[in-house]
């Protein structure tokens, strides 16, 4: 049975869910307080879920990165291991520094809360690989600092290295402009590919019932 | 002391924010402004009355924290 490790700041909102989310697909899970300073033993991912840690001030994700379980889960990762940011978690894993790029205010100003459509770009990956390669995929956003940025030449490293998981798109595959996100950027991974980010929210996207189950094949890829 | 950090997004990083309060600004008929940038203030009270360790300490502040330097760029001013 894989061993999930889900980080709780205070403000995530979406950490029941990711349980709920992986427990429905076979795992057990420890939700991790962020005071602690070391992970549970023998995980085999760590899940930094959504929200709004610390209420977004003075960035979103700005202060968690500060937080006493974030330098575990640099070392998790910088040994290795998986991690997963959802939302609020990719925000603060660019600002840890685990990721490239930032994420910026929607260029609409609003905060989106919509199903939308996307599509695989890569998966050379763990993450994405029970996906077929521009795959469609239906998965619920809900953020209002998604805006994707990179400078040039992190994008050419992101685009040489397949570091680019999915876009933003309509039903047919064509990019759509959802917040702004540089080429409809929606989830990039580290080079190494253990490190993953996205703004869709895959936990939300498991049940018939709630509209799509489009989210299972991402997260069993990461527990595969 | 009194240190002012002055953060604004990059020159050349769209600002959606400063973006909507310019078409406001054209809304409500200010004509002639050519760019509008949103940033924010952070002000700072120092115990120190040293102005190369002010500006040393608080440096360091906006690099790790107060800024993120992939986005923004950031102002000091010592007071």
């Amino acid at each position: 049975m894989k061993r999930i490790a889900i980080l709780q700041f205070p403000g995530t909102n979406c950490d029941l869910d990711t349980k709920y989310a992986f427990e429905k697909l076979g795992c057990s899970t420890t939700i991790v307080w962020h005071k602690e300073s070391k992970l549970p033993s023998n995980i085999d991912l760590v899940v930094v879920p959504g929200g709004f840690s610390y209420g977004d001030y003075l960035r979103a994700g700005a202060i968690a990165k500060f937080s006493p379980i974030m330098s575990a889960v640099k070392e998790f990762a910088n040994g290795g291991g998986k991690v997963l940011g959802i939302c609020n978690g990719f925000q603060i894993l660019t600002e840890a520094g685990l990721l490239p790029g930032a994420l910026k205010r929607n260029i609409g100003l609003h905060f989106i809360s919509r199903f939308q459509t996307m599509k695989v770009v890569n998966n050379t990956n763990a993450f994405l690989q029970k996906c077929d390669k521009d795959e469609i995929l239906n998965i619920p956003i809900a953020h209002a600092d998604g805006n994707y940025y990179i400078d040039k030449e992190g994008f050419k490293e992101l685009e040489a290295n397949e570091q680019i998981l999915l876009r933003y798109s309509d039903e047919k595959g064509e990019p759509v402009v959802v917040n702004g996100s540089i080429t409809s950027i929606a989830g990039v991974c580290n080079k190494n590919k253990n490190v993953f980010g996205l703004m869709p929210h895959p936990e939300r996207a498991i049940e018939t019932i709630l509209g799509s189950t489009d989210g299972i094949k991402m997260l069993k890829g990461l527990i595969a | 002391m009194t240190a002012i950090v002055n953060i604004f997004l990059k020159d050349g990083v769209l600002d959606p924010q400063g973006k909507a309060i310019h078409h406001a600004l054209d809304a409500m008929n200010f004509e002639g402004v050519e760019d509008v940038r949103m940033g924010k203030q952070i002000v700072l009270k120092l115990s120190t009355d040293n102005k190369e360790e002010a500006q040393k300490e608080v440096e360091q502040m906006a690099q790790e924290i107060l800024a993120n330097t992939v986005i923004e760029d950031y102002t000091i001013e010592l007071l």
